[in-house]
């Protein structure tokens, strides 16, 4: 019964924490120093480590799906498999589940620590709303970063499953033939839908990330109880909304 | 109030200082009763100290006055408005010195001073370079502007706590704890300056201690707060022969080792 009124309160201050940020859009201009900054933290902390991620996820997969194919002597369209496999579900989830573990779990030890330390008071008592002053510019940056990600996070994928498959022995498929199916079987709007769910699920891991880091209350010890929390729901949140979101775009292709 | 021969950046008298005024205030948490009915009213332009031992709710009190904690019964007004509404806080400025200071650690002790004019574009940023150095001046605290918080010593961290405050330009100012872990010297400056602050800007001033000293200097009139309740109230002058024993032991504690007070505690 506890954990359900939790869950509830968590998703009703979320939802007002949503609401009360966007209601400040109109500022994010003069905020401009704190937005770019923002997106500098959540590129560089997350850019090498999804860079890598993905080239191995790729690689991988273009393993895996060689050593399936090749019962088939189908092997010439691994780079479909790994074209639309990195596009439409990796590239997106891989995204979202780095930035919960780098940046959002950052960004509720940053907040949780301000609030156990009275500063998110000391804002209130100024007449200067948190959701505005933090909360904004780091959402906007989110939209901003997440799709660069993901392209990036696609490309290195697909450029992983293309090295795996030219050394494989048992695949053995040149460059030129790889990229030839992945371009003819992955379109741009399988491409488009990934950039849909990573900014999706990139959104509503950094909103839950404050709030959580806001809504901290007790002391110093709680800061590491929220970050934990933050990161387990984030992931909760991604796998559940992934499936859902797959179930919504589906027939729209 | 006459105006000071040297200019200051501040715009004093525009800013009629506001009174507060607390009725039947009670606060609970859970089943925790901290708050019980305290009713009392502090007057425009006024010092008022409130005194009380650790846990007998001040901190929670002075939450009330600028709407960090709502009433559970009672009411807490500012200058006639609910200081429990997010409206009064854009109507009338009240500036909280926190006992921990609650700087911002993320930036320098300059630029936790221009927060609240540059998120309020109350000046350019030549104006508001003018009033941080000015308050960082009044303080003596020139020096700090490009440390960051965690450099400062304690007395340091409480005076740009107050600095922060002023260049608010606060119609009512509320300070918890001020002299808490300073040494006698320094406490007995921070008493100085929140009583220089009130004369040169005409503040309403409520300052929670439980420093005697600080009190009998300072004060127009002194609240205590024992256990949630208010047992005293007035001129800071009558607690120099108080009437209540229970003021009498909290103002004149005296060590007995033949009848150690942690003996007979109730538990
Ligand atoms: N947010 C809170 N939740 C629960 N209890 C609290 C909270 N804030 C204060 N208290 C309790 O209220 C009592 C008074 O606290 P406080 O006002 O901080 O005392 P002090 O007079 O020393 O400033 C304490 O027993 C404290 O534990
Ligand atoms: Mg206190």
């Amino acid at each position: 019964m506890k954990q359900i009124t939790a869950i509830l309160d968590g998703f009703g201050s979320t939802w007002l924490l949503l609401v009360r940020s966007l209601s400040y859009a109109g500022t994010l201009p003069r905020q401009y120093r704190r937005f770019f900054e923002q997106c500098y933290l959540i590129g560089y902390t997350t850019l090498p480590i999804v860079a890598i991620l993905s080239f191995f996820i790729g690689s991988v997969l273009a393993l895996q799906a060689g050593y399936s194919m090749q019962n088939f002597g189908t092997q010439q369209f691994i780079g479909s498999l790994v074209g639309l496999s990195m596009a439409r579900e990796l590239g997106p989830v891989m995204v979202a589940i780095l930035l919960a573990g780098r940046v959002g779990s950052a960004i509720t030890a940053e907040l949780a620590s301000m609030k156990v330390y009275q500063e998110i008071d000391a804002l209130v008592t100024m007449n200067i709303p948190p959701a505005r002053m933090l909360v904004l510019p780091r959402l906007a940056a989110t939209l901003v970063m997440v799709p660069v990600l993901a392209i990036i996070a696609d490309l290195v994928g697909w450029f992983g499953g293309a090295i795996v498959a030219k050394y494989t022995a048992m695949i053995s498929i040149e460059p030129e033939a790889y990229f030839a199916v992945l371009r003819r079987y992955t379109h741009f709007k399988d491409v488009l839908n990934g950039l849909i769910k990573a900014e999706l699920f990139g959104f509503v891991v950094v909103l839950v990330c404050c709030n959580i880091g806001l809504n901290t209350r007790g002391g110093p010890r709680e800061i590491g109880a929220s970050v934990t929390r933050a990161v387990v729901v984030s992931l909760i949140l991604i796998l559940v909304l992934d499936y859902f979101v797959t179930q919504v775009l589906m027939p729209l292709q | 109030m006459t105006c000071s021969s040297t200019r200051s950046p501040f715009s004093q008298v525009e800013t009629p200082a506001v009174g507060v005024s607390i009725e039947k205030l009670s606060k609970d948490f859970g089943r925790l009763k901290v708050l019980k009915e305290v009713t009392f009213a502090v007057e425009p332009g006024e010092i008022f100290v409130l005194m009380g031992p650790s846990g007998s709710g001040k901190s929670v009190l002075l939450k009330h006055i600028v709407g960090l904690e709502l009433p559970t019964s009672g009411r807490v007004t500012v200058d006639g408005k609910d200081a429990a509404a997010e409206e009064t806080r854009e109507q009338v400025r009240m500036a909280l010195v926190f006992q921990s200071g609650a700087l911002f650690n993320s930036l320098s002790v300059y630029d936790n001073l221009a927060l609240y004019p540059r998120e309020h574009r109350v000046a350019n940023e030549a104006g508001i370079r003018e009033k941080v150095m000015h308050a960082l001046q009044i303080l003596s605290l020139e020096g700090t502007a490009r440390k960051s918080p965690s450099e400062l010593s304690g007395g340091m961290k409480k005076r740009v706590a107050i600095a922060r405050a002023l260049v608010m330009e606060p119609q009512l100012m509320l300070y918890d704890e001020p002299t808490s872990e300073l040494d006698p010297v320094m406490s007995a400056t921070i008493s100085e300056i929140i009583a220089t602050v009130k004369e040169d800007y005409h503040v309403t001033t409520i300052v929670v201690s439980h420093e005697r000293e600080l009190a009998f200097g300072i004060a127009d009139r002194v609240g205590i707060l024992m256990g949630g309740a208010l047992i005293s109230l007035g001129p800071a002058a009558e607690l120099r022969s108080p009437q209540d024993p229970r003021v009498a032991e909290f103002l004149n504690p005296k060590i007995d080792l033949q009848h150690p007070r942690f003996k007979n505690l109730e538990t």
